[in-house]
C-alpha cells in the first residue's frame, strides 16, 4: 500500500500541490441481528480504497478512488489537484497549517478475542438464546437483538513523510424488548439503546455483557412500563444514568465545541455553535465539579474515539475541554489551530472510510468521574426522577436549547427508588444544565460508552465517538415538557 | 492487487480512466458480465440460488462556508452485492473488487454465513425474471459538470452574500449513480439516474435563512435564485423577537412539511404492523387524518428519483396509501405479502433484513393555495421555513421534537410582520395531518431529515411549541 500512496504523494507534488496527505483503508464489517426468534440480518462486507487530499493555490482537493492500481491512483492524484485549483476560484485565502512533525509507526488497537474467529453458530446461539428469555415474558410484543464488528485497516501518508499504520477492531451488542398495548408502545433496552454498547474491543465485549442474565429483566421492564404511571411535569432534580448522561455529553459539550462549527463550516448542515471564539477560557461552562475532557488516548479506555494518530497524521491527546467548569478547550485541526492561538492541532481529523474528507470529530468526550457512590447519591437525594437509557433527542442548530426523553424513569422519593415511570423526559438550556450538576459518581460507576451513529460533514460521515460518565444529580431541570400538551 | 475495472485479469473492465476526464460508469452489458460472473461462479461453488446486487456511484460535493470553497471532494466506487441460497439458508456479503478471486471470496463467506444459521422457513425462492417500466432520469450535463463550473457558480453566490454584508455557506453537488441486479432465476434489472442539489445558509449576524433544491437535472433549478431567496430572508430574520410558547397557526413551507411527514414512511410496511410497531396498527380503514390528505407512493412520478424494482427484483407498483384521509393499503415485499396473502408491491428491501419494506416514494396530494395565499389568510400565526434535529417521542401518537431553525416569522393580519426566535415543538404527526386548513401545489421537497419527497407547504392550525431557544 505504501508504493500506491507514495505513487499519489508524488503525482499531487508533480501537479503542483503543496501539501497532500493519502489514507487507503480497508474495512472489514460482520452484522447479525435477530427479530422475534428468528435470524434477521446477516451479512458481511468489506470495501479497499483510496482517498487522497491535496493542498494546491491556498485551497483544497480530495477525490477517492477504488481502483486501486498506479494508473488509476496517479489519475484520482491528479483529479485532487485539479479540484483543489477550482476550489481557489473562490477562496478568500489560502488555507494555513499548523506545523506537525513526521511519524512512522505501526499500531494495533487491543483485544483479547477476535470475533471474526469466533463461530457464528456460537455467535448466533446466543442472540437467540436472548430473543428467547424475552419472548417468555408475558406482553413483550417484539424482541431484536444484534452484534456487529468492525475491523479498519488503514495506511496513512503525507507529504511531510508520515507512514502511519494503523488496525482498528470495533465491537457492539445490544438486546432490546418491545410491548404493544393498547395505544402505547414501550421499549426497554440493555445495555443501551440503538444497538446496545459499542467499543474498541474483540468479542470480550460480547461476553462481558450477560445477555441471558439481563435479557428477562429487560422484558419484564418493557411490559411493566404500560402500568407504570406517567412521567409529571415539573420543575425538580433529575438524576441521569451513564449511557444517557453520555449522550447529553454528546449534544451539549462534543458538538458545540468542534472548531469548524464554531467557524461556520457546518452552517449549512450541522449548525454553528454558541461556543463563540470569545468564550474560550471565560465561559463558567458548569458547576466547579464538571471536568470534561476529549481524550483518544488509548489510557482513557477502549472507546470508539480511541486512536493512535487521527486521520491528519496527529497524535492521539488529551485536551481540557471544562476544567472545574470553566470552559479551556476545543476540537480543532491542523487548520483551525491557530485561529485559537495554538501551534498544535489537537488532533481530532477523522474519517468514515477511504473515500471520505477528514473532517473535526468528536474524539472521547468524557465527563470525569466525581465522588458519590450510586447507592450514597440516592440515599442522600430526597425528591428526584432517576431516567435511564435514551429513546429520543434533539437540540438546536446552535447547541443551546436541548430535549431527551428515556425508555424508563425511576422516582425517587426519601432517599428511596420507590417506583417506575414511563415516558420521561427533560429538556434545558445547556449552559444552564451543567451549572446545575451537584453530584458525579465515583469511577466505579463510570463506563466509557460508544455512540455509534454521529453524522456530520456533506457528503454525511457516520462516526463512532466515545463517552466516558458515571450517574449525576442535576437541580431544577424542567421534567416532563416531551409530553405537556399546552 | 487485481483491480475493479482495469486489469486484464479483470471480469469485466478495460477502460483506463485519463487524469482528470469525468469518472464513466460502467455499461449495462458490462453489469451483466459481473452478474454473470457470480452466478457461474456460485453455481460452482454450490450455491442452490443466488442473487447479485451491484451498486456504483460518481459524486461531487463543493461546500462552502463563510463566502468560500473550503471542502471540495470526488468520489467514485462500485460495490457488488451477493446472497446466495443453500438448504434453506441465505446471507449476504459484499465487496467492492470484482475481480474473480474477490467474487469467490465473497461468494464463499456469504455461503459460510448462511450455513451457520437454523433454516428459516419462511424463505421464498428467488423471483423470476419481471418486466420494468423505463424511467429516463439521466441528464447528461448534469453527469458533465465540473469542479470549475460549480466553483463559479459558488463563487456568484458568495459574491451576492458580501454585497449584502452577509456570510455564504453551503453544497452544490453532482453525479451520477446505478444500480443493477441479476439473479440464478433469470431475473435482471438495470437503472441509472442523474442528481445535482444546491443548498445554501445566508447569515447575517445573529440570524440566518435557507434555501435548498434537489433534481435529476442541474438545469431544474438556479442556485443564484436560491441564493437570492436566503439572502432576502436572512435580512428579514434579524431582530427577532421573542413570544411564548404555545399552540400556533403555522404555515409550512415545503421542507418543514417534508422533514415532519418523512417520518411516516415506514409505518406503512406491512412487516411493522406485523411487528406492532407501527402507529397504523388498528388504525386502517378509520379516518385518521383530515379528508383533504391523500398519500400514494409512486417510483414514476416526474418529480421522484429511485430505481423501478425493489431489493428483490419486483417492480415497484404506484399504492394508494391514504384516500381522503383514510390509511388504506399498505406496502409489501414478496415475504410480508405471503404472511398477509396480498401481492408483492415492489417495495422490500434487499435479503436478509428485518424490517422488510417501506414506501420510499411518497408523494401528498397538493392544492390550490400558494403559501402568499396562505399568509394573507392568517390573522396571527408563525411562518416556519425549515425544521431540524426531528425525533421521534411517542411511537403510537406519532409525536415528534424538533426545533425550527433558519427563518422563523410571525404573520400577523395577512402580512409577515417580524422574525420570531426559535422554538421547540412536541406535536403529533397524526393530528398535524388532521389540522390542514390549506394546502399548496405539491413540489419535490429536500430537507435534512427525510429523503426527498412530493409535498405540499401546508396551513396548519394548533402546532404545538413547547419551549423557546435563545436565537
Amino acid at each position: 500500500m505504501w508504493d500506491l500512496s507514495v505513487n499519489a504523494l508524488d503525482t499531487a507534488r508533480l501537479r503542483g500541490a503543496s501539501y497532500a496527505d493519502v489514507r487507503v483503508m480497508h474495512l472489514r464489517q460482520r452484522d447479525l441481528t435477530t427479530k422475534n426468534g428468528q435470524v434477521g440480518t446477516l451479512a458481511q462486507s468489506e470495501s479497499i480504497g483510496l482517498g487522497i487530499r491535496a493542498l494546491a493555490n491556498g485551497a483544497w482537493g480530495f477525490a477517492s478512488t477504488d481502483r486501486l492500481t498506479r494508473e488509476s491512483v496517479s489519475a484520482c492524484a491528479a483529479q485532487a489537484v485539479s479540484i483543489a485549483r477550482a476550489s481557489a476560484l473562490a477562496k478568500r485565502g489560502d488555507v494555513v497549517m499548523v506545523p506537525e512533525d513526521p511519524y512512522v509507526d505501526s499500531w494495533q488497537s487491543p483485544f483479547r478475542k477476535d470475533p471474526f474467529e469466533i463461530p457464528l453458530e456460537t455467535q448466533l446461539t446466543l442472540l437467540l438464546a436472548a430473543d428467547e428469555e424475552m419472548r417468555r415474558v408475558k406482553g413483550v410484543t417484539l424482541t431484536e437483538t444484534g452484534m456487529q464488528f468492525r475491523k479498519i485497516e488503514s495506511w496513512f501518508a503525507s507529504s511531510i513523510g508520515s507512514r502511519i499504520h494503523q488496525n482498528k477492531l470495533i465491537t457492539g451488542c445490544g438486546i432490546g424488548a418491545t410491548s404493544f398495548q393498547g395505544d402505547d408502545i414501550q421499549k426497554r433496552s440493555y445495555p443501551n439503546s440503538f444497538g446496545g454498547q459499542h467499543a474498541l474491543e474483540g468479542y470480550e465485549l460480547v461476553e462481558s455483557l450477560d445477555f441471558l442474565k439481563h435479557a428477562p429483566r429487560v422484558g419484564e421492564e418493557a411490559a411493566a412500563l404500560h402500568f407504570a404511571p406517567q412521567c409529571p411535569e415539573k420543575t425538580g432534580t433529575l438524576i441521569l444514568g451513564g449511557s444517557q448522561l453520555g449522550l447529553q455529553i454528546h449534544e451539549s459539550v462534543g458538538h458545540p465545541i468542534e472548531l469548524d462549527r464554531v467557524l461556520g463550516q457546518e452552517a449549512n448542515f450541522a449548525g454553528t455553535s454558541f461556543l463563540t471564539l470569545d468564550q474560550l477560557n471565560k465561559l463558567r461552562y458548569g458547576s466547579d465539579i464538571v471536568n470534561v475532557v476529549a481524550d483518544a488516548r488509548l489510557e482513557h479506555g477502549p472507546g470508539l474515539g480511541s486512536f493512535a494518530y487521527d486521520d491528519e497524521g496527529v497524535p492521539a491527546q488529551c485536551t481540557d475541554i471544562i476544567k472545574d467548569g470553566q470552559f479551556r478547550g476545543y476540537l480543532s485541526n491542523r487548520e483551525t489551530a491557530h485561529l485559537i492561538g495554538l501551534k498544535r492541532s489537537s488532533g481530532t481529523m477523522r474519517t468514515e472510510s477511504w473515500n471520505r474528507l477528514p473532517i473535526i470529530r468528536m474524539t472521547n468526550i468524557s465527563l470525569n468521574p466525581g465522588t458519590w457512590d450510586f447507592e450514597n447519591l440516592i440515599a442522600d437525594t430526597d425528591d428526584a426522577i432517576l431516567m435511564e437509557t435514551n429513546r429520543s433527542w434533539s437540540i438546536d442548530d446552535r447547541r443551546y436549547q436541548f430535549q431527551f426523553s428515556t425508555e424508563v424513569g425511576w422516582e425517587i422519593k426519601g432517599g428511596k427508588k420507590t417506583r417506575m415511570l414511563k415516558n420521561p423526559s427533560y429538556s434545558g438550556i445547556t449552559t444552564e444544565f451543567w451549572n446545575s450538576c451537584d453530584a458525579i459518581c465515583s469511577r466505579d460507576h463510570w463506563t466509557l460508552w460508544g455512540t455509534p451513529n454521529c453524522g456530520k460533514g456533506q457528503p454525511m460521515q457516520t462516526m463512532g465517538t466515545g463517552h466516558g460518565a458515571a450517574p449525576s444529580r442535576f437541580r431544577n431541570v424542567r421534567i416532563g415538557s416531551a409530553f405537556s400538551n399546552q | 492487487m487485481t483491480t475493479p475495472h482495469k486489469s486484464n485479469k479483470s471480469s469485466t473492465g478495460k477502460r483506463s480512466p485519463s487524469a482528470v476526464r469525468p469518472v464513466e460508469l460502467f455499461l449495462e452489458r458490462e453489469l451483466r458480465r459481473i452478474i454473470d460472473t457470480v452466478l457461474r461462479l456460485a453455481k460452482s461453488t454450490g450455491a442452490e440460488e443466488t442473487e447479485v446486487h451491484i451498486d456504483e456511484t460518481a459524486d461531487s460535493l463543493t461546500r462552502f462556508a463563510n463566502n468560500a470553497i473550503h471542502q471540495n471532494v470526488a468520489e467514485h466506487g462500485l460495490n457488488v452485492s451477493i446472497r446466495t441460497v443453500a438448504d434453506g439458508r441465505t446471507a449476504r456479503a459484499t465487496t467492492n473488487r470484482v475481480d474473480e478471486d474477490s467474487l469467490r471470496a465473497a461468494i464463499e463467506a456469504s455461503l459460510s454465513l448462511a450455513h451457520s444459521q437454523p433454516k428459516d422457513p419462511h424463505l421464498l425462492p428467488l423471483p423470476t425474471k419481471k418486466r420494468y417500466r423505463k424511467i429516463n432520469r439521466f441528464a447528461k450535463d448534469t453527469a458533465a459538470l465540473t469542479p470549475e463550473e460549480r466553483a463559479r457558480a459558488v463563487r456568484k453566490a458568495c459574491d451576492l452574500a458580501i454585497q449584502n454584508g452577509q456570510v455564504a455557506a453551503g453544497i452544490f453537488a453532482s453525479g451520477l449513480q446505478q444500480s443493477a441486479m441479476g439473479n440464478s432465476r433469470g431475473l435482471f434489472a438495470a437503472y441509472r439516474e442523474t442528481h445535482a442539489e444546491f443548498s445554501i445558509t445566508m447569515q447575517q449576524n445573529p440570524a440566518a435563512s435557507w434555501a435548498k433544491a434537489n433534481a435529476a437535472s442541474v438545469r431544474a433549478f438556479d442556485p443564484q435564485k436560491l441564493a437570492q431567496r436566503a439572502a432576502e430572508k436572512a435580512h428579514l430574520a434579524v431582530d427577532a423577537k421573542e413570544l411564548p410558547p404555545g399552540r400556533y397557526t403555522v404555515i409550512l413551507e415545503p421542507a418543514a412539511v417534508l422533514d415532519l411527514v418523512g417520518f411516516l414512511f415506514y409505518d406503512f410496511a406491512a412487516t411493522a404492523l406485523e411487528d406492532k410497531r407501527s402507529c397504523l396498527n388498528g388504525r386502517m380503514g378509520q379516518q385518521l387524518f383530515g379528508k383533504n390528505i391523500t398519500i400514494v407512493d409512486d417510483a414514476y412520478h416526474p418529480l421522484q428519483l429511485g430505481a423501478p424494482f425493489d431489493g428483490e427484483g419486483i417492480p415497484r407498483e404506484k399504492v394508494q396509501l391514504v384516500d381522503r384521509g383514510v390509511p388504506k393499503n399498505l406496502v409489501y415485499s414478496r415475504r410480508s405479502a405471503k404472511s398477509a396473502n396480498k401481492k408483492p408491491t415492489g417495495h422490500g428491501f434487499a435479503l436478509p433484513n428485518e424490517y422488510g419494506e417501506a414506501p420510499m416514494n411518497l408523494v401528498f396530494s397538493g392544492g390550490d393555495s400558494p403559501l402568499e395565499k396562505m399568509i394573507a389568510s392568517t390573522n396571527r400565526g408563525l411562518l416556519v421555513t425549515r425544521l431540524w434535529y426531528i425525533r421521534e417521542v411517542d411511537p403510537y401518537e406519532k409525536v415528534m421534537t424538533g426545533m425550527t431553525r433558519d427563518g422563523l416569522f410571525l404573520v400577523e393580519n395577512g402580512k409577515v410582520t417580524t422574525a420570531v426566535r426559535n422554538f421547540r415543538f412536541n406535536q403529533s404527526i397524526l393530528e398535524l395531518l388532521r389540522n390542514v386548513e390549506l394546502l399548496g401545489p405539491a413540489v419535490r421537497a429536500t430537507g435534512e431529515e427525510a429523503f426527498e419527497m412530493v409535498v405540499p407547504a401546508m396551513k396548519v392550525r394548533e402546532f404545538h411549541f413547547s419551549e423557546v431557544t435563545k436565537f
